[in-house]
């Protein structure tokens, strides 16, 4: 089923919590809503779910308006964060719930529900009751009630909060492998980058209550379209400087102004993959000391420090680390190969800026 | 408790989710309301509807009569001698059960709530056996002279028994969920015992203590079952809740409600006073939980 | 929840000294003292004052008033507790407060205003009158409210109408309202989660309410010395029969009955620490 809001907002009170949002989801896309807390991303879930009515705008599930269709109505499985079983019912009870309201018999009901213990692992689990569950296994049973009616959409409110770092991992897998195998539209709200890059197909960033960007993993890593979704995707480094004499100093790096009128302020961006270091003190314009190396596994962070005091984040691979002899302490020199004018806080951002004759874009993380 | 913080934060951010359709809401208010409009508010309004019915001068009459006046006295000093008892015996109560671990504690904290569920009759029974004419200590006390049961030393004892529970019960969950942490720290510190006890604990449950003040006190004023088996019925020797009964069975309506007016004003502001307590319960702990957050 | 550690805090002796002292001088004595004269009654002496007719009528009254008066809470109380932790409406907190009159009001006050409002001159009691439309359906004599069983009933829901609202209240209150969204999102109404998501969580507390009440109204007797005839057979209860013995100078069958009641308070008080174990479970 496809999903699209058209200029939804949702007040609460005086409080904007979701502002003029507009995106459309297509038939079994799986997609992340992605944000900081406050950030509207949940009121968008709830809207779509039907727990919230917008105050504004118009909402389609498979081409239907659906601003006046009440939850019980709408066909919809939902996640709660906490999971909210029902506490007084057992496992297959549970699961059994939906499946009773809309008056399965119960033949078909109970081989639905030996269906989904099978599926999600929790065959001797049937008779116990939500307080006698694991976390991981309480979250298995709350989507497999979700979808033990079948539904039409699939929503989850931050799955993965819940649950400890390792499991997370296994989880985030599991629900690939869930959506690619049950083909249903599936939306899941979460407020971590990582998670979000790794399950979606598509990410939608909210910020205070506004939608920022949607698009893929790559497009909001690669083409972010503000310093917001910027920053909040992956690392970004930030420089700003005085513009004098038609060129921005920042310490000892020199930029164009950029168009910037003298007096004005030149804001800068980039990220750590576009810094090249060297340890020939020759090869690149500038050098600095490297200050602090962190192991992320095959890739490593390192910052480094201009005499001037100004510290830059860059990011190597292991092999390059070890092949270019850095360690702490050793001193570099380097070069920015690409970087974005950041017009303010937030604002929109201007095209990349190649600064070495041939930008081989880097991809990744 | 932590129900009224949820109260306090879902007006904050309005709680939406499926809830009623208006009219179905507006009948379960209405419904609501005419319970307690029915068992509550109507009597309590007839109480002064009853008493002011005839103006406010056979109102002032009766309140000026000398007996009223004594029952008002006695009323008053059942209080004064039960309600300090009660606390002194609370705080020692909460102080020992949630302080200090020893054999036999749920069998003594079973006992403080034992009087709520015993009938007040059966508490003056106990008193009449013990020191009635045919109690084991009546002829004892006949033989000096000394008075127990139908006097005021009986009332007390009614009055105490009947209200063991209230500030224990209100001391006794606080002081269990904040735990020793802050006692430990003031003997580290080098106070005493008595220090730590009006420095440290005493602030931290004094509300808890008013609390459970004004609902002994209310119970200590209104006592009616176990204080009528333990007292004659004279004019002026009996408090307040027991007046009014002589005065209804002498057909005296309107000095009965004028006198059972003053009982409900108590109530009021029994009501107004925890009404307080409690808002100001609700401000602490918001206080506390956003300075924790921080 | 933190265990209390050790003696290293000081009063020990002091604070549970005068505890046991305060309760057993007040509390122990005499309930030792009554049990005791029980024993001394001897058992046939003991069962035949427990066992009179009188008795049997005066208990049956008692506590079936007492559960009518605990159902017709178990009903308005839950009620009452839903409207107060659900909905906001002007005079709720009014509401709220008033729910503690019976707590507040001395029960002689209580029951002498029921009586004047439901007797048959009363606000309420005229409307069932004698002689009055709706008294008229109850036949010729019309529906006597006060000074009958009815009015019993009355003021024993009077008295114990707080312990419902207030047991169920906070349950309400902490009960993930996310549970009631899951419901809605798997296609439930409002009456169908009511019944089957949230009424089977409430259950423990509306018991606990229920025997609480029970325990209150089964001992009352203020409220009932105003509102009730005092008619042995109909409208006396077991604390008026307690009442009517010492009057008569018969301390032994007045013994003998409040022993009764006691092991029944006993049996409702262990009732009542089970219940709350229970509730406690689904509260968290």
């Amino acid at each position: 089923m496809s999903i699209e809001l058209r200029s939804v907002s949702k007040r609460f009170g005086d409080v904007a919590a979701v502002d003029q949002v507009s995106f459309s989801v297509a038939d079994r896309e799986l997609v992340a809503l992605l944000g900081p807390s406050g950030g509207g991303k949940t009121t968008v879930l709830r809207m779509i779910a039907g727990l919230e009515t917008p105050s504004a705008g118009d909402l389609f599930i498979g081409g239907h308006r659906v601003n006046e269709v009440p939850v019980q109505d709408r066909n919809i499985g939902f996640v709660f964060q906490n999971y909210a079983l029902f506490p007084t019912m057992t496992v297959s009870d549970n699961i059994a719930f939906g499946l009773k309201v809309r008056k399965w018999k119960p033949a078909d009901s109970a081989a639905r529900v030996e269906e989904l213990l099978g599926v999600f692992g929790l065959e001797g689990l049937a008779r116990r009751f939500p307080h006698q569950l694991s976390g991981g296994q309480r979250q298995r049973v709350a989507i497999a009630r979700a979808l033990a009616p079948r539904p039409q959409l699939l929503l989850l409110d931050e799955p993965f909060a819940a649950v400890d770092a390792k499991i997370r991992q296994e989880l985030r897998e599991w629900l690939v492998r869930l959506h690619n195998e049950l083909h249903v539209t599936t939306l899941f709200v979460t407020h971590d980058q990582e998670e979000a890059m790794e399950v979606a197909s598509r990410i939608v960033i909210f910020s205070r209550g506004r939608l920022e960007q949607i698009g893929s993993p790559r497009e909001v890593y690669e083409q972010p379209v503000n310093e917001f979704v910027a920053r909040f995707i992956g690392v970004l480094n930030v420089l700003e400087g005085p513009v004098q004499k038609g060129e921005a100093r920042i310490g000892e790096l020199v930029f164009p102004s950029h168009g910037i009128p003298d007096g004005g302020t030149l804001r800068i961006g980039f990220r750590p993959y576009a810094v090249q270091l060297s340890r020939n003190l020759g090869e690149f314009p500038f050098t600095a000391t490297l200050r602090h190396t962190y192991f992320l596994g095959i890739l490593l962070r390192v910052e480094i420090e201009l005499d001037s005091g100004l510290v830059i984040k860059a990011r190597v691979t292991k092999e390059d680390y070890a092949r270019l002899g850095l360690a702490d302490g050793v001193r570099v020199s380097f070069q920015i190969r690409e970087y974005r004018v950041l017009s303010s806080e937030a604002g929109p951002l201007a095209p990349e800026v190649p600064t070495s004759p041939q930008p081989d874009i880097a991809v990744g993380i | 408790m932590a129900g009224h913080v949820s109260h306090h934060s879902s007006s904050h951010a309005p709680a939406q989710g499926p809830t009623e359709r208006l009219a179905i809401r507006c009948l379960l208010i209405g419904l609501a309301l005419l319970f307690v409009g029915l068992f509550l508010l109507l009597p309590l309004a007839s109480v002064f509807g009853e008493a002011f019915g005839r103006g406010l001068k056979p109102y002032l009459e009766a309140l000026r009569d000398p007996r009223t006046l004594e029952s008002l006295r006695l009323t008053v000093l059942l209080a004064v001698i039960v309600v300090p008892l009660n606390i002194v015996f609370g705080v020692a109560a909460a102080w020992a059960i949630t302080r200090f671990r020893f054999p036999g504690k749920p069998l003594l904290v079973t006992l403080i709530d034992l009087p709520f569920a015993i009938s007040p009759v059966v508490v003056g029974v106990m008193l009449l056996v013990l020191f009635g004419a045919q109690g084991y200590f009546g002829p004892w006390l006949r033989e000096h002279d000394f008075r127990i049961v139908f006097a005021l030393p009986g009332m007390v004892l009614a009055t105490l028994f009947v209200t063991i529970p209230f500030v224990a019960r209100e001391l006794i969950p606080l002081m269990q969920s904040r735990g020793p942490d802050l006692e430990e720290a003031a003997l580290t510190l080098g106070a005493s015992g008595w220090q730590t006890f009006w420095h440290v604990t005493l602030p931290g449950v004094r509300w808890a203590v008013l609390y459970g003040v004004i609902l002994a006190n209310a119970r200590a004023m209104g006592e009616f079952g176990a204080v009528y088996v333990v007292s004659k019925p004279v004019p002026g020797e009996i408090p307040l809740a027991l007046w009014v009964d002589t005065l209804n069975s002498e057909h005296q309506g309107t000095a009965a409600f004028a006198v059972a007016s003053l009982l409900a004003f108590l109530a009021i502001a029994t009501l107004v006073v925890k009404a307080w307590l409690e808002s100001r319960q609700h401000r602490e702990m918001a206080r506390g939980q956003t300075s924790h957050s921080e | 929840m933190s265990s209390p550690r050790p003696r290293v805090l000081p009063g020990f002796r002091l604070t549970l000294g005068f505890t046991v002292f305060y309760l057993s001088l007040l509390l122990l004595i005499p309930l030792g003292a009554l049990l005791l004269r029980s024993t001394q009654l001897g058992w046939a002496e003991f069962w035949h004052h427990v066992s009179s007719p009188r008795a049997l009528a005066a208990y049956r009254l008692t506590f079936t008033a007492s559960a009518l008066a605990g159902l017709i809470n178990v009903v308005g109380g839950t009620l009452l507790a839903w409207v107060l932790t659900r909905y906001r409406f002007p005079g709720r907190r009014l509401l709220d407060a008033l729910i503690d009159v019976p707590f507040a009001l001395p029960t002689a006050v209580g029951g002498l205003a029921l009586a004047s409002v439901y007797s048959p001159t009363g606000w309420m009691g005229r409307w069932f009158a004698r002689g009055s439309a709706l008294g008229d359906l109850f036949g010729p004599d019309g529906l006597k409210l006060a000074y009958s069983r009815i009015g019993v009933v009355i003021a024993l829901t009077f008295v114990s109408l707080p312990f419902v609202v207030r047991t169920v209240q906070p349950v309400l209150e902490s009960l993930d309202r996310s549970i009631e969204e899951a419901a809605a999102c798997l296609g439930a109404g409002r009456g169908r989660t009511f019944l089957t998501v949230i009424l089977p969580a409430l259950i423990p507390s509306i018991l606990t309410g229920f025997t609480l009440a029970f325990a209150r109204a089964a001992g009352e007797f203020g409220s009932i010395q105003f509102i009730s005839s005092n008619v042995p057979f109909k409208t006396q209860i077991a604390p008026q029969l307690i009442i009517e013995k010492l009057d008569a100078y018969e301390l032994e069958g007045a013994v003998a009955i409040a022993v009764f009641l006691l092991a029944i308070s006993f049996v409702i008080l262990a009732a009542i620490n089970l219940l709350e174990g229970w509730t406690r479970r689904f509260q968290s």
